[in-house]
């Protein structure tokens, strides 16, 4: 057997323990959703039509796309009768690279019928805790120096209130002078999961992308994010249900879009025809990446995957 | 013209009127919301700094920014003035612009002036320079504590830290970047 060749030789020595951390990270996310009767899933990796997003762009291949997401075949599968699904698998999305971000990443992804995101979250806290546990971390998580309590329940904040808590901006004038996302970035985000593990929820309706409004306050939908030492980790929310206004933000994403010469997707028209059939249900997104950054106590995304584009 | 996927730290750019280097760069996007570019900016000419955040579809203008050679000549008043090598036309650059390669430059020494739009706004200098030491506490025999270091003058007024074995009168090169003794030099 040749030598490795000595740049890579040195290159694995410091990755290997990160590597070996993922190994365990995602068998054991495997065994607790097994153990829970899911069934593991695959979906196309290659398709005709993603789901127009406003700020997420598919790198195309051939005549079609890389998924950003399986959300949209994985939500075909739910409606055709699988209750309890995940999957782990590639995304891709365009021109994401920086500290915290790689043009191609790995998922989780589950769905569960009759559960809301509420449930979803309860779950998601679960599922976590298992996983640190087989990973070494039983109570806490230091990270950037700091104990993150892991003690369960999790905390749960609403956007409003984290607004009015963090930002000097109230959450209504982000939203009117759209800077929802620097505000958020800059004065939320660094706040959240910094002492224990924080999930913010009730979006406003404008960012709902695929949850279902709230049926109490319609001005929020049913979504809601991770977050843990300030790294968003996962995106969840009860599914939308309704193909007619899933058409109608799907159309306004895609004239969004379209301003910003991004490429134009076919209507997803076969994913719309089954959403007819979903049965209530909610979903969540979970990055394995940046879970293994905050599990290996860093904040450069590099550290935690074998070769990076620039490696290759 | 650069776009927002353009930016990195060290890039140059033009923002009302003046030159600005990236010092730091962030590249951050919320759960489904919009890219992100957080910069930390320089100008480049007054030396103040600035945080800001821009947008995929933000455009910059590059800071037209080029070095040419140029040998100083003389200090007049609060101000440096450089020789071009190839057309010999004079230029001036302010105290302030020329900061701590003051402590460097001696007289006819070759250096890089730093012209944005074709106006000098700074220098930089070679990484090694030789300089003569003008005054040093003589050297104490028996003096022998290795690493002991002593403050000395060169000929352009600084002060450089040097080991104690250097005396008056010698050549000692220095690196211009950090500030520190290297070497002795002979001749």
């Amino acid at each position: 057997m040749n030598a490795p060749h000595q740049d890579d030789y040195f290159y694995l020595a410091r990755k290997s323990q990160a590597m070996r951390m993922r190994a365990r990270l995602i068998q054991s996310i495997r065994s607790f959703f097994i153990q829970q009767d899911f069934l593991e899933v695959e979906t196309p990796v290659r398709i005709p039509s993603p789901a127009p997003e406003e700020h997420i762009e598919a790198i195309p291949s051939g005549s079609w796309f890389l998924q950003t997401s399986p959300e949209l075949c994985m939500k075909r599968l739910l409606a055709a009768g699988c209750p309890r699904i995940f999957q782990i698998c590639k995304c891709f999305r365009a021109d994401e690279r920086g500290g915290k971000h790689l043009p191609e990443f790995t998922m989780l992804e589950w769905y569960v019928v009759q559960f809301d995101y509420h449930d979803l979250m309860d779950q998601c806290e679960a599922m976590l805790l298992a996983a640190f546990r087989s990973v070494g971390y039983h109570q806490d998580i230091t990270w950037q120096n700091k104990k993150i309590n892991l003690a369960a329940p999790w905390e749960r904040i609403t956007v409003a209130d984290a607004f009015a808590r963090y930002s000097p901006v109230s959450l209504s004038e982000t939203l009117n002078r759209i800077i929802f996302d620097e505000t958020l970035v800059q004065y939320i985000e660094p706040r959240l999961g910094i002492s224990r593990p924080t999930f913010l929820y009730d979006y406003p309706a404008e960012l709902a992308a695929l949850a279902r409004i709230k049926k109490s306050d319609p001005s929020v939908a049913e979504r809601f994010e991770l977050y843990i030492g300030g790294l968003e980790l996962a995106n969840g929310f009860s599914e939308l249900t309704d193909a007619a206004e899933q058409r109608r933000r799907f159309e306004k994403a895609s004239g969004v879009r379209a301003a910003k010469n991004w490429h134009c997707y076919p209507m997803p028209e076969k994913f719309l025809t089954t959403l007819e059939h979903l049965p209530p249900s909610a979903g969540i997104a979970l990055g394995i990446d940046r879970t293994m950054m905050l599990l290996a106590n860093t904040t450069r995304i590099d550290d935690i995957t074998t070769f990076t584009p620039e490696d290759l | 013209m650069y776009t927002a996927s353009d930016l990195r730290k060290g890039l140059r750019l033009k923002i009302d009127g003046d030159p600005y280097v990236i010092t730091e760069f962030n590249f951050v996007k919320p759960g489904k919301g919009q890219a992100l570019y957080r910069t930390k900016l320089k100008n480049m000419i007054n030396g103040n700094q600035f945080e800001r955040t821009f947008r995929s579809v933000d455009n910059f203008e590059p800071a037209d920014l080029r070095e040419k050679k140029m040998q100083y000549l003389y200090k007049e008043g609060d101000k440096y003035c450089f020789m071009d090598n190839e057309n010999y036309e004079q230029v001036y650059l302010t105290e302030t612009q020329v900061d701590e390669a003051v402590n460097y430059m001696t007289d006819n020494i070759e250096v890089e002036i730093l012209l944005f739009e074709d106006r000098p706004i700074g220098i930089s200098l070679p990484n090694f320079v030789e300089l003569i030491v003008t005054e040093a506490e003589p050297w104490a025999k028996g003096d022998t504590v290795s690493g002991a270091t002593k403050p000395v003058k060169v000929q352009t007024g600084a002060t450089i830290l040097v080991p104690t074995f250097v005396s008056e009168g010698e050549k000692i090169r220095i690196d211009t970047r950090t500030g520190e003794y290297l070497t002795r030099v002979k001749g």
